[in-house]
């Protein structure tokens, strides 16, 4: 049976924010910043510009960090004994980190504790689609080709980068994939609830889909925060 | 000139109360150079769409016009050797015959339109080269893995002055590392003079086309605009 560590993690430990990848569309991936900053200093001390450059390169530069994310996460996780620095900087002078045993520990048991998928999200697609379906006049399997052509496009962008990408670029390649399985599963679920309506009687039929503006995928520069 | 262009299309299969409206008034231009998917569910008419596209089967109405020819135009021979020389196939279960090695499969098409024994294997050979597969020219398919196979049906689509590649789900069994290879040959194929066709319900197989056709009932029902180049998705603050 498969166990599930809580991590103990006050309000403010996860540093949540998503990939922004057009007006609409938000990413829901929440990146653990602080779990990856430990395993950054399980490689040895770092300073925090350091971290920052490196965890952007492992991440296929398709998660971007700043530099304010990376300092607060830092005093956090000193606060939490979880890392120490020097100590020693003075104002201006970078400080250097490194991970302690407690930290250690907390790492190695977050690789192995499986993200939260059991709840439901409040999926934003799922909920128009279901409040489509009770609003009288309106052309659900056209609602659902709008969204299905606009995650396409974005699938188009994303595997062009993966074209572009070197044979060796490993982070850039996984974390392409990871969100083009991501979006897939959503054309599919569109696919499917597209089935299931036209299957019944009480929706409305198809007419053409309306224009739509062309989404844009944001790597590195355009998602900082 | 355009690579393929779909007038007006229609196909009706059967007659009375048995008929079968598989498209009505589809229109689609490929252009040298570009790849096209085209999306739809089971029954949408996508593979009628390829057939006829490919001259393998008539339209009801409607004009196919493939490399600035008009299929209505042509004899049944002048089809025949049109599809022969222009028009590469790649479908889901490769169709290679399994008497023949992958070298002589690839040569097949071209000894059929009357090339040389020798100057058809060589150019056979060049093709599976430039698919990575020199090692296997003389293995039978039988011998060779799912991603082989289809890697040697690539091959054989695009051997020779091909201008048309049409695939019909071509990474349908394969894992999904096997699928990207293939997109990956199809999508460089895709170069220059050649164009290709894409059919598949596929979202991540059809994200590998500059453009995304959608089917649905036999009709045209949306498409996506042309990408931007690549450049604008490194621009800071675009999209905004």
């Amino acid at each position: 049976m498969l166990k599930v560590v809580a991590i103990a993690r006050p309000a403010c430990f996860y540093t949540e924010y998503d990939t922004q990848l057009g007006d609409s569309v938000r990413g829901d991936g929440t990146v653990s910043v602080p779990h990856a900053l430990l395993a950054l200093l399980s490689e040895g001390p770092k300073y925090g510009l350091q971290l920052r450059e490196e965890f952007e390169a492992r991440t296929g530069e398709v998660w971007p960090l700043n530099v304010g994310q990376v300092y607060t996460t830092l005093q956090r996780l000193e606060r939490d004994g979880l890392v120490e620095s020097d100590g020693a900087a003075d104002e201006g002078t970078q400080k250097m980190f490194q991970i302690t045993a407690a930290g250690d520990t907390e790492l190695a048991d977050w690789l192995r504790t499986p993200p939260d998928l059991a709840s439901p999200p409040r999926d934003e697609l799922v909920i128009k689609v279901l409040v489509a379906l009770r609003m009288p006049g309106v052309d659900v399997p056209g609602v659902l080709q709008a969204h299905r052509a606009y995650l396409v496009q974005l699938m188009q962008q994303w595997t062009r980068i993966k074209e572009d990408a070197a044979d060796d670029d490993l982070a850039l390649l996984l974390a392409v994939d990871a969100e083009l399985f991501r979006l897939d599963s959503v054309v599919r679920w569109l696919d499917s609830a597209d089935s299931r309506i036209r299957r019944s009687p009480a929706v409305p039929v198809n007419r053409e889909a309306s224009a739509r503006p062309l989404p844009r995928v944001r790597r590195k520069t355009g998602a900082r925060r | 000139m355009t690579a393929l262009e779909l007038r007006d299309v229609s196909k009706v299969y059967g007659d009375g109360a048995a008929e079968v409206h598989a498209l009505r008034g589809v229109s689609l231009t490929v252009e040298p150079g570009a790849l096209v998917a085209i999306m739809g569910p089971s029954g949408s008419g996508k593979s009628t769409m390829l057939t006829i596209a490919g001259s393998l089967e008539n339209a009801t109405s409607g004009e196919v016009v493939v490399g600035g020819r008009a299929l209505s135009a042509l004899s049944r021979n002048e089809r025949a050797r049109l599809r022969r020389r222009s028009i590469g196939f790649v479908f889901q279960d490769f169709n290679l015959l399994p008497g023949l090695t992958a070298a002589e499969n690839v040569a097949l098409p071209l000894e059929l339109d009357g090339i040389t024994a020798k100057a058809a294997r060589k150019a056979a050979l060049t093709a599976l080269e430039e698919l990575g597969l020199a090692d296997r020219a003389a293995r039978f398919p039988d011998e060779l893995s799912g991603g082989e196979r289809q890697r040697v049906a690539i091959a054989r689509a695009v051997v020779g002055e091909r201008r048309l590649l049409l695939a019909d789900e071509p990474s349908g069994a394969l894992d999904s590392v096997n699928a990207e290879a293939v997109m990956r040959l199809v999508r460089t194929a895709c170069r220059g003079e050649v164009a290709g066709v894409v059919v598949t319900h596929d979202a991540q197989l059809a994200s590998w086309a500059d453009r995304v056709v959608f089917l649905r009932d036999g009709r045209v029902a949306d498409q996506t605009p042309p990408l931007p180049g690549p450049e604008s998705l490194l621009t800071p603050g675009r999209g905004q």
